[in-house]
């Protein structure tokens, strides 16, 4: 069985590795997330939003002529039709609702790409809660147009000034405030990574994405069940919304594109699983990219939403027992994939969603199978990259 | 007999513990300034070890961290420094460490060097108490390591009791919810915590951390505990220094006196 046990592990992976500080704050989510998650006036509330803010279900969509060209039946999970452009307000929506039943006044977040800081400032926004997204500098200059959202939106963006500037810095930016402000404020965390309950709440929370596959395939195919799954993990939480409902579904295998950068050997890479062995990072013991001292090594990708050190550690359990096929999809085979999907179908993905669609030129499957990939956002925020990149 | 023990069983007020990183302003500072820190008259060592990720620290520790990784320190590198530092340094040392250089060093070998060399405790603050008890409080004893525990103002009294029942050393009081170096002075709703502890009669003695930077906050938090622990202030101290030897003496001695 892949889940959560009652210690916050998922196989040898897990647990809730943090300073004595942040222990009430995290003890206080652990004892009330799954009675507050369970609860009929949660559930309203975060249907509700699901279906009339964000815009649920989004639709399972028969890609006809990338289907044509890879022989398969391709269905495109259509998260990037979500309000704010990605499958991240799903978390954002259930986790302001449980920060309101928790009493609280303050939000922070981190934040690579800005996808998640912007779905954090607009669920921040709806819900009338003071907002601080923590972003590295590096990332501030990369992302301009994310930054100028979340301002708009009213929040306050910080800049992470340490280490690398970019995403693992500004995760620890914002576990410092926390540790600073403990009592009014709830983190936002944006991936399934982070000290217990964090990884499975977050699960949860994108859950609503397998979940709608099942009903929408057994509409359209009448079965439940597709062969494959395909998603994009950089943390790994649009990933473990579309894998959820088949972790334990053997039938379907589960496909993990990882951000192989310049190549998984050039030391500039994100591929977690193929670079990476057993570490603690950011409360959690997963499978991070270190040096032998245990230094964390800074990642790689062109996609910012994958350019992270470590993964969930639900992802390390499915990689060590073998539950999940990992690839891993190099910056230039992924741009290609964005351009692909782009002309054939219409849809500019986002490029960490163009690792996810590349991943069929890198298994193998039969010519009959349905296959689901999840296309996590969509490609606006990338235009810069894709045109800086310009073979189109 | 553990030199904590033998430290706490003789001083009972106005201990001073100094925190510095392990190959912070420079790689072959690291006995030096130990030398130094116990000549100025403290009465604890905190080597810290550095990390590319240290979230328990303010940026002033951070920095030294990663100042000292630049220099080249390593968990190798630090032992072969230690090797006969206690023929020059009779003070208790403590290391304190973030958890995942130590697990790849592997936990067995690093609690059997810190044995070797002669180091006396340990201060991870991220490694949970339910942690430690289930899988390295029987190794860390088997070496004579004293484990040491981070409480907040946050921390519940339950839980404070269970901490001074898990641990034999001293407990380190973090002076306000905020991460080292973050505020300066001591307020009053911080004197209410050191209050609320210090009626709570634990066995074990307590430290006052974080945000203790020169003898006012020092008596301060003194007068509410067993003594003090200094790091941003100090790391501030090596940081400007001229003359290192000299710098740390002195600070020492205008923080005691």
């Amino acid at each position: 069985m892949i889940g959560v046990d009652e210690r916050g592990y998922y196989g040898s992976f897990g647990g809730a590795f943090i300073p004595e500080m942040l222990h009430p704050n995290v003890e206080e989510l652990k004892e009330n997330y799954e009675a507050i998650m369970a609860s009929p006036e949660f559930q309203a509330e975060f249907r509700g939003l699901l279906k009339d803010y964000v815009g649920r279900p989004t639709p399972l969509y028969f890609a006809s002529r990338l289907s044509e060209k890879y022989g398969a039946k391709i269905y495109l999970k259509r998260e990037d039709l979500c309000h704010t452009g990605a499958h991240k307000v799903n978390n954002t929506i259930g986790q302001i609702i449980l920060a309101k039943k928790l009493g609280k006044k303050r939000i922070i977040a981190e934040t690579g790409a800005g996808q998640h800081g912007v779905a954090t400032a607009t669920v921040c926004a709806l819900m009338g809660m003071e907002c601080t997204v923590y972003m590295g500098e590096l990332d501030i200059q990369r992302q301009r147009p994310n930054v100028e959202r979340m301002r708009i939106l009213g929040a306050q963006v910080v800049p992470a000034t340490s280490g690398s500037k970019t995403l693992k810095d500004a995760t620890n930016e914002a576990m410092r405030a926390w540790i600073n402000n403990p009592v009014d404020t709830h983190y936002i965390i944006g991936s399934v990574v982070g000290p217990h309950p964090y990884p499975e709440m977050v699960a949860r929370f994108q859950s609503v994405i397998s979940e709608e596959i099942k009903w929408q395939l057994k509409e359209k195919e009448g079965r439940e069940n597709p062969d494959l799954v395909i998603a994009c993990v950089g943390g790994g939480s649009n990933a473990a919304g579309a894998f959820f409902h088949y972790y334990n579904t053997p039938e379907v295998r589960l496909i993990a594109a990882e951000a192989g950068g310049l190549g998984v050997e050039s030391g500039k890479t994100a591929a977690t699983t193929a670079k990476g062995t057993p570490g603690i990072l950011h409360g959690s013991k997963t499978i991070l990219m270190q040096t032998e001292d245990g230094q964390v090594v800074e990642p790689h990708s062109i996609s910012a939403g994958l350019d992270y050190p470590g993964i969930g550690p639900v992802h390390a359990h499915l990689f060590e027992v073998g539950r999940a096929e990992f690839v891993a999809v190099e910056d230039e085979d992924a741009m290609k994939s964005g351009i692909e999907l782009s002309r054939l179908e219409g849809i500019i993905p986002a490029i960490e969603s163009a690792h996810a669609l590349y991943a069929l030129n890198m298994i193998e499957f039969k010519k009959d199978d349905i296959i689901v990939i999840n296309l996590s956002g969509r490609g606006d925020k990338d235009l810069e990259t894709y045109i800086k990149w310009g073979n189109y | 007999m553990n030199r904590i023990h033998t430290l706490f069983n003789t001083k009972k007020e106005r201990v001073l513990s100094i925190y510095f990183t392990a190959g912070f302003p420079n790689l072959e500072d690291t006995v030096p300034i130990m030398e130094a820190i116990e000549a100025g008259g403290a009465d604890i060592i905190e080597i810290g070890v550095p990390y590319s990720d240290p979230v328990a620290d303010g940026p002033t520790i951070q920095d030294s961290n990663q100042i000292a990784l630049q220099n080249g320190m390593s968990m190798n590198k630090l032992f072969e420094q230690l090797v006969g530092f206690r023929a020059k340094v009779h003070l208790p040392v403590v290391l304190m460490g973030y958890l995942n250089p130590i697990m790849q060093y592997g936990m067995d070998a690093f609690c059997k060097k810190c044995k070797e060399v002669g180091v006396d405790g340990l201060i991870l603050p991220d490694l949970p108490m339910q942690e430690y008890l289930d899988e390295y409080k029987a190794l860390f004893e088997s070496y004579g390591l004293v484990n040491t525990f981070l409480i907040s103002p946050q921390t519940s009294e339950k839980r404070i009791r269970e901490i001074d029942g898990n641990t034999d050393g001293f407990i380190y009081m973090v002076s306000s919810h905020s991460i080292t170096g973050a505020k300066s002075g001591i307020s009053e709703e911080q004197i209410n915590y050191f209050e609320r502890v210090r009626e709570m009669n634990l066995k074990n003695p307590r430290l006052i951390g974080f945000g203790i930077s020169n003898s006012e906050t020092f008596t301060t938090a003194s007068n509410y505990s067993n003594g003090a622990i200094i790091g941003s202030a100090f790391i501030k101290v090596l940081k400007n220094s001229k003359n290192l030897k000299e710098d740390v003496q002195g600070y020492i001695r205008s923080v005691i006196n």
